[in-house]
């Protein structure tokens, strides 16, 4: 019994992680009255962006673990990733902040660049960089990342279900607890939550709507992005393939709603997700076939949330009343 | 913090923004067919570094793809145009009403990944046992069918409890993957693949060298439809009442939910019949990739066309011109170039909406002391 627990949360963690990452960004985002869509393209960026910073590095060292060095093995992929999505983050919030372009829009859009961004770069960096290697894989810059505690064998099921992670999946907790602590308790939270929910009065009061927009987004944006690279580091060991981020953005997006804008409800949600990606391996008694319909829960739980918190109109629970609205200070 | 807004104050920003809506709309059109011919041309230039192409090449190389040898009285080419055209415009308009309705249905790919399946179904496991015609008549019924109940059900609970669209019709997609994924399960050779030449009913018939004869023809007669139902019918009249203020359409005795979910009705049958026409008539199978993401595409196309299928018509034609050529250009590198060049372009004509709403005014510079 205690092996299968441990198995289901020990397995639910590492497909959590990145739909953590993606929520939190997205919340950030949305308490500013963003509705961010492009948070699936900018997590693919964030990918892409680490993984060219590491190609590069490890291309510099000759592809030897041993000339590698433990602290810029892992900074040079998590800047350049960081980078990255923060500028994919600029660009959505100058074309929806300055430009008043639609949001949901210009989220798509983002997302079709960052998703073709991704498998361009995916496909063509080894074409580009002429070497001999025949596909990205990143297995020393991987084994950086996945580095963990040396005394976990030691703990028993203790350190398997606590301790055995990479740093990225304390890194999104961490993230995730402040969030919530800024967004709650501090002036900067207050300030940021007026404005996405009635930025004409936020404006009134003298908070700089555009200001809190833009750095909401682009934060955002930064925190989706690690997202990305934390799957590619250390779910798929380093290595790239095309399209294998699938719809992970998406459902971080149906994240945000499942934890009624909350960061630490995203926590609790996430590894709920990351539980219910892997429920076909739990129900294996119902054939083949069935698992793919397992797959669906994520997304009718999370239909069924949003159905139910619309239908009880509980205030706490609604998104931030200007979602998806641009504020032009002249407009009524 | 007091002295920090009485310090702003004092600054007068340099320039500010007023909203207008006078621009004549040859101006208008002028700009944002500016826009996407020098970003296109950009595009076409950084392919040139990127491909090693030179820009002739480039741009034979697009126009080969999309014209085939035109010249010569060989078509295929265009008409394999035509209907990416077709299958695209046809979830654009689909899109339209909806999105005339402030309804921001995302969920095109699912209604339409649904219609397709049930045009398989109809296909593979009914094809043969009964009359063809009956065949037909069912494909397209059901295709309809499917497709509207995957867009009225988010509109249903939008109508009564103002439940969050966008983000219910994108759940709806994926779980309309997944039963694709679920139906491609039962397939006898377990391949979990269609092979389109064991399909031998329910195609729809070709027209000499045009095998999309059926999906053009169609979407033709949908885009005046559409047309006429938006700007002529009553019920087009509410679809936009309903969008501008549905206070005033409930004032005016408009019922807005009947409106909501009538039009999401119509919207799911419209991706149904796009399902129905990508599977009946040009892919002959189907999986999770048979939409490939033009229900997103349709959005764009839907919003940058301002709602008018005519102007839709002709920015499906050039986007899918600009896509179609340069997956041409790039095939030997990689062709999800081409998707990021679209991106790019929409990303641009968005944002040159900007200068036609509003205009920038610079603030003339007042003396000290002056107020």
């Amino acid at each position: 019994m205690l092996a299968k627990v441990l198995s289901l949360v020990t397995r639910a963690i590492p497909l959590a992680i990145p739909l953590l990452y993606g929520s939190t960004g997205e919340i950030v985002t949305e308490k500013s009255g963003h509705l961010n869509l492009g948070i699936p393209g900018i997590m693919y960026i964030g990918a892409i962006s680490g993984v060219a910073g590491a190609f590069l590095y490890e291309q510099s060292c000759g592809n030897n673990i041993e000339n590698m060095n433990a602290v810029l093995a892992i900074l040079i992929p998590l800047l350049a990733c960081i980078a990255g999505s923060v500028l994919i983050g600029l660009l959505y919030s100058f074309l929806t902040v300055t430009l008043k372009a639609n949001q949901n829009v210009t989220g798509l859009a983002i997302t079709t660049f960052g998703v073709g961004v991704g498998n361009f770069f995916g496909g063509t960096l080894i074409k580009l960089v002429d070497t001999e290697v025949t596909s990205i894989s990143l297995a020393n810059t991987s084994h950086f990342y996945k580095y963990s505690f040396p005394f976990v064998d030691k703990l028993g099921w203790f350190g398997d279900l606590f301790l055995s992670y990479d740093f990225l999946t304390y890194v999104a907790i961490i993230i995730a607890i402040i969030t919530g602590i800024i967004l709650n308790r501090t002036r900067v939270g207050l300030n940021l939550r007026s404005v996405g929910e009635n930025p004409a009065t936020a404006d009134a009061a003298g908070i700089n709507v555009i200001k809190y927009r833009y750095v909401a987004t682009c934060i955002g944006a930064g925190i989706a992005g690690l997202g990305g690279l934390q799957y590619i580091m250390a779910y798929a060991d380093g290595s790239w393939s095309n399209d294998a981020f699938g719809d992970r953005g998406w459902m971080a997006i149906a994240l945000v709603i499942f934890a009624l804008w909350k960061p630490s409800m995203a926590i609790l949600g996430s590894f709920l997700f990351g539980a219910l990606c892997n429920a076909n391996n739990y129900f294996t008694g119902y054939g083949v076939q069935a698992q793919e319909l397992f797959k669906m829960l994520p997304y009718i739980v999370t239909i069924v949330v949003l159905i139910i918190t619309s239908m009880r109109k509980k205030r706490e629970h609604q998104p931030p009343e200007s979602l998806g609205i641009n504020y032009f200070r002249e407009e009524r | 913090m007091a002295s920090e807004i009485k310090n702003k104050s004092k600054r007068e920003p340099l320039l500010h923004i007023v909203k207008r809506d006078d621009m004549a709309w040859w101006a208008a059109w002028s700009i944002r067919i500016l826009t996407i011919l020098i970003i296109t041309f950009i595009m076409c230039l950084i392919s040139v570094k990127l491909t090693g192409y030179s820009l002739p090449v480039i741009f034979e190389k697009m126009f080969r793809k999309v014209f085939g040898m035109i010249e010569l009285g060989r078509l295929k080419m265009f008409w394999a145009y035509l209907e990416s055209v077709a299958i695209l415009l046809c979830l654009s308009l689909a899109l339209t009403p909806a999105f005339k309705m402030k309804f921001w249905n995302c969920g095109a790919e699912g209604q339409a990944l649904m219609g397709g399946l049930a045009a398989m179904i109809c296909m593979k496991d009914i094809g043969g046992k009964i009359p063809e015609w009956l065949l037909f008549v069912l494909m397209v019924v059901l295709s309809i069918v499917f497709g509207m109940v995957w867009g009225v059900l988010p509109a249903i609970f939008k109508a009564f409890f103002n439940t969050n669209e966008t983000l219910f019709t994108l759940m709806m997609n994926y779980i309309a993957i997944q039963i694709v994924k679920y139906y491609l399960c039962f397939l006898p050779d377990g391949s979990n693949k269609i092979n389109p030449e064991t399909i031998k009913h329910g195609m729809f018939p070709g027209l000499g060298q045009n095998n999309y004869f059926v999906n053009i023809a169609v979407v033709a007669v949908l885009t005046i439809v559409m047309f006429i139902y938006l700007k002529y019918s009553k019920q087009g009249y509410e679809i936009s009442v309903v969008g501008e203020s549905q206070n005033t359409a409930r004032y005016i005795g408009i019922n807005v939910k009947k409106v909501i979910i009538r039009t999401m009705l119509i919207s799911g049958a419209l991706c149904g019949v796009a399902g129905l026409l990508l599977v009946a008539g040009a892919d002959h199978a189907v999986d999770t990739n048979t939409i490939g993401g033009q229900g997103f595409t349709a959005i764009m196309m839907a919003w940058l066309g301002q709602f008018n299928p005519f102007i839709i018509l002709f920015m499906v034609f050039v986007i899918k011109f600009i896509e179609l050529g340069m997956v041409s250009v790039y095939t030997n590198l990689d062709v999800s170039f081409a998707e990021v060049i679209v991106a790019i372009i929409i990303l641009c004509v968005v944002g040159c909406e900007f200068f036609i709403r509003y205009s920038v005014k610079f603030n003339h510079r007042k003396k000290e002391g002056t107020v």
